[in-house]
């Protein structure tokens, strides 16, 4: 219990914002007890683009649906949504990657040449260009991100595995009669497993960002579904009149977004201290 | 090189087979007619679509190769002159972005090194974390609603004909860049004032001011020269969403409208032209290592 103690008295940031980021957590899960009942997806049309009130305290959209309501339901979408990207990701990217640094030779060959490809992409053009054919939906929008993100983790898995796949110890392993799958469990993942994990950490904050960026373009999320990118699209027409409807999501996924990058960087700077 | 050359065109070829409805359907519905199926057979004969994967991928690999990326199912324009028309509005806002990324950048990424852990350093540290959390489109319609809707200095929509419309599109995109470069140049600069040579300068009593500009600062900008190039690249694409907001005519905004319309040939051409053209960027940058940095080029 002591030890404990003294590991969240040493590292408050990670402490404050891993309290935050299971805040937010909590929030999306319990999200029909946080907004009282309120359902995102059905509006009033006479309350329609009804200004921020002790009724909605964050006003009413187009249709007459409570903003307030739809950012708290907008968690469980961005948060899910952003989990399984850097899940896929990072289970393909270090499987491929280790089995790349282990066996060397054709695998190596084949698995880094389709990484290369991939990466060839920028970023978002695939994304878009694959979530927009396969046509809009969450689903398609986190296949198409995961897609352009694992030769990230591909590669990195690959290098830590390659660092020390010539060591003695691991010859010792191979001549003293360890099985492949042992190899691979036992010495390759083990090495590589912390560095990734910590790249997966700073990546959650970004990749809903991009699932964000996604849905504004109409190629995630589809109406009705509570999605911050989303809202904040269809809060676009009424920039004027109804400035809450792009004020409250964009704040959220700031909010959102900021507490889990911190929650990385300390991460990072717990688990790795050459980086101080 | 080539083997992912290839790879990359036929992953864009392929692109069209992730699709749920056929071109042939998509290509009539861009018009708004509703044909009969014997049409539709016949097109799809005339087409070549009735071939197998790797022979149509062959032809249409042997056409682009002569400059020929087929014609839009839309404006029934060449693919090629749509692209080129939009290419250069897109640059011209990259650039532009650029330029005002390093102008902030750089200066707040050496004060920030140069006075590090005083209060300035935090303040451009909680700059440029605010800048890498925040959605750059938010930015931008932030930026629309502020400066083109309340205070009417800038236009709303961006024709990209001058200089007033390229400036709000421009400060979005920069603005999560040089949250990111920001501490690029922090870090390099930091790295740089621990190497031995600047603890001896200053044993010998070289000046703090000589030290940084003429030693310390020429030496921190290489990283900097990678990443710019990469830049460059991911710009050329990633300013889709900025584009969109804005309603530049630039590429971003040419293929978003081609996904929403179904329009292969233009989704095509995109996909294949920015990655190819990241590709050289990229070469580019390896290349200029060896004039910018001499030690490397001895090495080779």
């Amino acid at each position: 219990m002591e030890k404990k103690q003294n590991f969240f008295a040493k590292n408050k940031t990670f402490t404050i914002f891993g309290i935050l980021g299971i805040i937010v957590i909590l929030v999306a899960i319990f999200a029909p007890v946080v907004t009282g009942g309120i359902d995102p997806t059905t509006g009033v049309l006479t309350d329609a683009l009804k200004a921020p009130s002790s009724d909605h305290i964050f006003g009413t959209d187009k249709l007459g649906r409570d903003v307030f309501a739809r950012v708290i339901y907008g968690a469980r979408t961005s948060l899910v949504a952003a989990f399984c990207v850097v899940a896929a990701a990072f289970t393909i990217g270090t499987v491929l990657g280790v089995l790349a640094g282990y066996f060397g030779k054709v695998v190596d060959a084949i698995i880094m040449r389709v990484a290369d490809m991939m990466i060839a992409f920028p970023g978002m053009i695939l994304a878009i260009a694959v979530a927009g054919i396969m046509g809009a939906s969450i689903q398609n929008a986190v296949i198409a991100i995961s897609l352009v993100t694992w030769p990230k983790y591909a590669r990195l898995a690959r290098s830590l595995v390659l660092k020390i796949r010539d060591r003695d110890y691991v010859a010792a392993a191979i001549v003293t009669g360890s099985k492949t799958p042992y190899m691979l469990l036992r010495y390759m993942l083990p090495s590589a497993i912390t560095t990734l994990v910590i790249t997966a950490a700073t990546d959650i904050g970004s990749m809903m960002l991009e699932l964000a960026a996604l849905s504004f373009l109409g190629f995630g999320a589809v109406p009705p579904t509570p999605e911050w990118g989303l809202m904040l699209s269809e809060g676009r027409a009424y920039m004027t009149a109804a400035p809450w409807l792009m004020i409250f999501p964009g704040i959220a996924i700031f909010v959102v977004v900021t507490i889990f990058n911190m929650l990385g960087d300390s991460l990072r700077d717990i688990l790795d201290p050459r980086q101080e | 090189m080539v083997i992912v050359l290839i790879g990359i065109s036929f992953i864009t070829f392929a692109l069209t087979y992730l699709a749920p409805g056929d071109p042939v359907q998509a290509m009539f519905s861009a018009t708004g007619v509703m044909p009969t199926t014997d049409v539709l057979d016949q097109m799809r004969e005339d087409m070549g679509l009735n071939e197998p994967l790797l022979v149509q991928y062959w032809n249409w690999l042997t056409s682009c190769l002569q400059g020929d990326f087929g014609t839009s199912y839309q404006s029934k324009q060449p693919v090629v002159s749509m692209l080129l028309a939009r290419l250069w509005p897109t640059i011209k806002l990259a650039l532009l972005s650029l330029v005002i990324m390093l102008v902030f950048a750089v200066p707040m990424g050496i004060l920030s090194a140069v006075y590090q852990n005083k209060p300035i350093d935090y303040i451009v540290r909680a700059l440029t974390f605010f800048g890498v959390s925040v959605p750059n489109f938010w930015v931008g319609l932030i930026l629309i609603m502020v400066f083109a809707v309340n205070l009417k200095i800038f236009p709303v929509i961006s024709s990209g004909g001058d200089l007033m419309s390229l400036i709000l599109p421009a400060c979005t995109l920069a603005f999560a860049m040089t949250a990111k470069y920001t501490r690029q140049v922090r870090t390099a600069v930091l790295e740089e004032l621990h190497q031995d040579y600047v603890i001896g300068a200053r044993a010998r009593g070289v000046p703090e001011r000589k030290i940084l500009w003429g030693n310390v600062l020429p030496n921190s900008m290489l990283p900097l020269i990678t990443l710019l190039g990469l830049s460059m690249g991911s710009l050329l694409g990633g300013t889709a969403v900025v584009e969109v907001i804005f309603s530049y005519p630039g590429l971003g905004n040419l293929a978003v409208s081609s996904i929403t319309a179904y329009d292969y040939p233009v989704i095509q051409g995109y996909v294949l032209w920015v990655a190819v053209i990241y590709m050289v960027i990229n070469l580019v940058v390896d290349f200029s290592y060896g004039f910018i940095d001499p030690r490397i080029r001895l090495k080779r």
